[in-house]
């Protein structure tokens, strides 16, 4: 035997690959994290009409949903730098968040319930993302009128970017606000699934 | 349903916030901003490669987890420029000291965690369970099988491995070779492939 042949054997005999393809060493692994207070953000992913989404969670709150066009890893890279990088992936601390998305999208789910963290969004932005919260389903309101419910009648730039830089599109509903020519304006998920979202809330 | 069904995907403005890194050193997107799933994902193999040559598949789920943990909490303060391979390696090796020590066995872990029952860990992809081979890498004089372990297994390089031992990468280097001449000879003596 070769000292080549040794060494293979050595790799093979004690291989790692596929160590945990039922992801039970993940899962305890992330259960003793949480349990000792090392996991900062949590997240899964969810299938839905508007393709996948990222759904991510502090201890607070969900803090960030994500659609598939902004790239998932870069935001998490983000999420990493903006909040901590103890991220884990775990299903579980998200599957009310999740739940609540497939209600939404099925026409079965009007409001969301589960708490939310803000921590991303600053001052103004801030203030936008509280005022969104309180548009009913299948309700438009402008930019304009946003700014001013948001304190600040002259900022529907300002309005308008907090809409966009929104952390968490869906359950922040920043697509229920639209142009005040009644056009709807540009979306994180794109023009087309505002259109939709906004269709399917006015039919439900 | 139909609403969805005849939307198509437009791929879109990314939302760009700007790369405001202020204050963190200017390499860090490179290592310690790194979600930390991902370094579970990239290295979690090797790792528990390293935990079962050191402990035995028995032990090896427990020592993975402990390593990972203790990797999770001091994370956000690791170096950008560390190999984090290096350094999860490190930690699995002072958490296979500890065991084989007995000294740092933590309290049972609470109930609602998921076990993981020694014997499926045992069988969990190990397939080709060599025990000819775990008995010959036990054998070695303990310099030996460390340098084999976290040269071949790890592979770490010689300067990190004779760091690990506590001697320099030369007597990593003879170590190790030292170690797969013993396993050949044990090999060549007869014992069945």
């Amino acid at each position: 035997m070769s000292d080549k042949q040794i060494i293979d054997r050595l790799t093979n005999a004690f291989a790692g690959a596929g160590v945990d393809s039922d992801g039970r060493l993940h899962s305890r692994l992330a259960a003793l994290a949480e349990k000792q207070g090392l996991l900062d953000v949590s997240y899964r992913t969810v299938d839905s009409p508007l393709g996948l989404l990222l759904l991510a969670a502090t201890g607070e709150g969900l803090v960030r949903v994500a659609f598939s066009c902004e790239d998932h890893d870069a935001v998490l890279a983000r999420l990493a730098s903006d909040i901590s990088p103890r991220i884990l992936r775990t299903p579980r601390r998200l599957d009310e968040a999740a739940h609540q998305l497939d209600e939404y999208f099925a026409g079965k789910r009007r409001a969301f319930s589960v708490p939310v963290d803000l921590q991303l969004a600053h001052g103004f932005r801030r203030s936008v993302l509280e005022h969104l919260r309180r548009i009913p389903y299948g309700v438009t309101q402008s930019y304009a009128a946003v700014a001013r419910a948001a304190g600040n009648p002259s900022a529907v730039r300002a309005a308008a970017s907090a809409c966009s830089h929104n952390p968490l599109p869906l359950v922040v509903p920043c697509h229920r606000v639209v142009r005040s020519d009644g056009t709807t304006g540009e979306y994180l998920g794109g023009p087309e699934a505002k259109r939709a979202l906004l269709a399917m809330e006015v039919a439900a | 349903m139909t609403v969805w069904a005849l939307m198509t995907r437009t791929n879109l403005m990314e939302s760009s916030r700007g790369p405001s890194q202020t204050g963190r050193p200017v390499r860090s997107r490179d290592a310690a901003v790194r979600p930390f799933e991902e370094i579970v994902a990239e290295h979690g193999p090797v790792v528990m490669r390293v935990c079962r040559a050191l402990l035995g598949p028995a032990d090896a789920a427990d020592a993975w987890s402990e390593t990972f943990l203790s990797a999770l909490e001091a994370y956000p303060k690791l170096q950008p420029e560390s190999s984090i391979r290096g350094w999860l390696v490190t930690i699995a090796h002072r958490k296979a000291i500890d065991q084989l020590r007995g000294a740092a066995r933590r309290p049972q872990p609470a109930g609602d965690l998921p076990e993981i029952p020694a014997t499926d860990a045992a069988s969990a992809g190990e397939s080709s369970m060599d025990d000819d081979l775990r008995a010959a890498l036990d054998g070695l004089p303990a310099k030996q099988r460390g340098a084999v372990i976290y040269r071949y297994l790890a592979d770490l390089s010689y300067a990190e491995v004779g760091e690990l031992l506590e001697s320099s990468a030369t007597a990593a280097r003879r170590s190790a070779a030292d170690g797969i001449a013993s396993l050949r000879k044990h090999f060549s003596k007869g014992a069945k492939t």
